[in-house]
């Protein structure tokens, strides 16, 4: 048997197309990235070995640190709201609308599967003001508000990022976490009121912590994933006001595409790949150790 | 959150007495009004902006300024459509993304799936560290391979077709999909492959006749997945779109918004409704594998 199953060939030819993808589109690129960031220029102009120069320049250049904290903020903001959010969604799901909770759910699911770029364009146009102004404002006037010029600042920017992210991608994470739940034994939740927890004192002491890997792992993949926001901010100002809401993968891509500097381009991408590595650590090495006791 | 009931309501024969289930009723519809408020404003939340970007997209240009922005449109004229259509380029636009979307995920599903057998139900010295290095791949971000492929594309001269964007999207969907691919060939009785073998039935073989149609579910749930993630990417799209015209969907619609800015708001909210009808409707059949298919992504990866 082990022999049928250790044949070569196939082992071959089924890995093979695979691996070969993987490693020229893939590991060498990577690679070749690393090597790069010890370099300047790029392919018309030619490179130049400068060491460890990029690296210095990372660190002296306001506008990289900008994009590094513009990146750190957005990702801790949103990671918290989004599982915050999700997670009470997904209590609602599962102890108060229960068996009904169908159609509540896949309605607050569906902006998961928008373009993150039509969602955008959607939000510029429900707080656009002037001429046509839309919604948001029109309610801040009926109130007797002054309509926000919310694009116009750093902080209604990255306000309305948030609010943006946190509606297209509350339900997703309320999904993953109502899976979560449903996986708790019946029996443990009912002996537990029996013993007289209910309320919040059910939720702190029995269902948060027997939820707790499902919520870590929400909170790596949210770190993971708006740590590497690029179409939302992009679509939505363009990194603006001036650069101030640039992320790091903003400037990066600017760096490399439009001023052609494909060294620190690089350098800027390995930056972004280390704060990737570090937040998952960070949050993945305590956890590990508490899961397992 | 406890709707058992305090006490237990005792079956007398006879008539039952008429307030108190009138009563009970009545409290708990007040019990249940700041669930029900609560539900009302989230979906008014969820659902609203859709609704108003789709009505939005018929009305005409003096409605956008001579109207209340809530107001409904006067008549469902389709022109805003017609005009994404003809000058927004929206056709070529969603033609372009499917000839790029339909190959990747294709291409992805069977590389991952052959990968996943060969790593999971064959066999061999070092299929754990094979699967271990492949895996690495889901921790790299995009912007890490750009600049090299840039190069790379640029000098195999194939810059100006949408082959670039397959290629990319292919190799970055690998990782995840081969992880999952074997993960799901672990859930299956290996007894099943070795009944086939015991038959005279090859490994090859026993892939294509067993593992790939025992697969079948697995293969919609993960190709789902990677079908969102390459139709709604900007980041790939836009790096190696050289001209308009091998524009995806959503560089057409950040072009579109630029270029019609404040001016035309018919068009562009008649390309973000197409988005939004579009993917609606493919959401309303398959949603239930879709959420399953994304949670499960998440969660492995």
């Amino acid at each position: 048997m082990t022999r049928v199953f250790g044949d070569r060939k196939t082992i071959l030819i089924l890995l093979l197309p695979t691996l070969s993808i993987y490693v020229l589109l893939k590991v060498i690129p990577v690679a070749w990235s690393l090597g790069l960031s010890f370099f300047q220029g790029n392919t018309l102009r030619g490179f130049e070995f400068i060491g460890l120069d990029n690296f210095r320049e990372f660190l002296g250049d306001s506008a990289a640190l900008n994009s590094v904290w513009v990146s750190v903020g957005f990702a801790v903001i949103v990671t918290i709201a989004q599982v915050t959010f999700g997670y009470l969604l997904a209590l609602l799901y599962v102890f108060v609308l229960r068996k009904g909770s169908a159609f509540v759910r896949t309605a607050v699911f569906f902006p998961m599967v928008l373009p993150t770029v039509a969602v955008a364009l959607l939000f510029k146009s429900l707080i656009a003001v002037g001429e046509n102004q839309g919604p948001v404002n029109d309610a801040i006037n009926a109130f007797g508000g002054e309509s926000i010029e919310f694009l116009a600042s750093t902080a209604g920017t990255m306000t309305i990022a948030v609010v943006m992210t946190l509606w297209s991608s509350m339900g997703f994470y309320a999904v993953l976490l109502y899976t979560g739940l449903l996986d708790i034994p019946e029996e443990v939740v009912e002996s537990a009121r029996m013993d007289g927890a209910t309320g919040p004192r059910l939720v702190g002491y029995i269902i948060i912590p027997l939820s707790l890997p499902i919520l870590l792992s929400s909170i790596i993949f949210s770190l993971n994933a708006t740590l590497k926001v690029f179409d939302s901010l992009l679509a939505l100002n363009n990194g603006g006001p001036g650069t101030t809401t640039a992320p790091l993968t903003l400037y990066m891509y600017r760096t490399a595409f439009e001023y052609a500097e494909y060294g620190y381009g690089s350098t800027i991408a390995l930056a972004l790949t280390l704060l990737c590595l570090v937040f998952t650590l960070v949050v993945f090495r305590p956890s590990s150790k508490r899961v397992e006791d | 959150m406890t709707t058992a009931p305090a006490a237990a309501p005792v079956q007398l024969p006879g008539p039952r007495p008429q307030p108190r289930p009138m009563r009970r009723t009545a409290r708990r519809i007040v019990r249940r009004l700041p669930v029900w408020l609560l539900v009302t404003v989230l979906l008014v939340v969820m659902l609203y902006p859709q609704f108003w970007m789709i009505m939005g997209s018929f009305k005409t240009q003096t409605e956008f300024f001579a109207n209340p922005t809530w107001a409904l449109p006067e008549q469902f004229s389709l022109d805003n459509y017609i005009d994404a259509f003809t000058r927004g380029n929206v056709g070529l636009n969603y033609r372009n993304s499917m000839l790029v979307t339909l190959p990747s995920v294709g291409l992805i599903v069977l590389a991952g799936l052959a990968a996943g057998y060969a790593l999971e139900v064959m066999i061999w010295k070092g299929r754990r560290q094979v699967l271990l290095f492949v895996m690495g791949g889901i921790m790299v971000p995009g912007q890490m391979i750009l600049v090299p492929l840039f190069t790379a594309y640029f000098k195999l001269g194939i810059t100006d077709s949408l082959l670039p964007m397959i290629l990319t999207y292919t190799a970055m969907g690998i990782p995840l999909t081969t992880f999952l691919m074997a993960a799901y060939f672990r859930a299956i009785p290996r007894e099943i492959f070795e009944a086939a073998t015991v038959d005279g039935c090859g490994p090859l073989r026993s892939f294509f006749v067993i593992a790939v149609p025992l697969m079948k579910n697995s293969m919609l749930t993960i190709g789902l997945i990677q079908f969102f993630s390459v139709f709604n990417d900007l980041l790939i799209a836009l790096t190696f779109t050289t001209r308009p015209e091998l524009a995806t969907i959503q560089v057409g619609l950040l072009s579109l918004s630029d270029q019609y800015g404040s001016t035309q708001y018919g068009a562009l909210f008649a390309a973000i409704s197409i988005n939004i009808i579009v993917l609606l409707i493919v959401f309303i059949f398959l949603n239930k594998k879709i959420m399953a298919g994304l949670a499960a992504g998440s969660v492995k990866g």
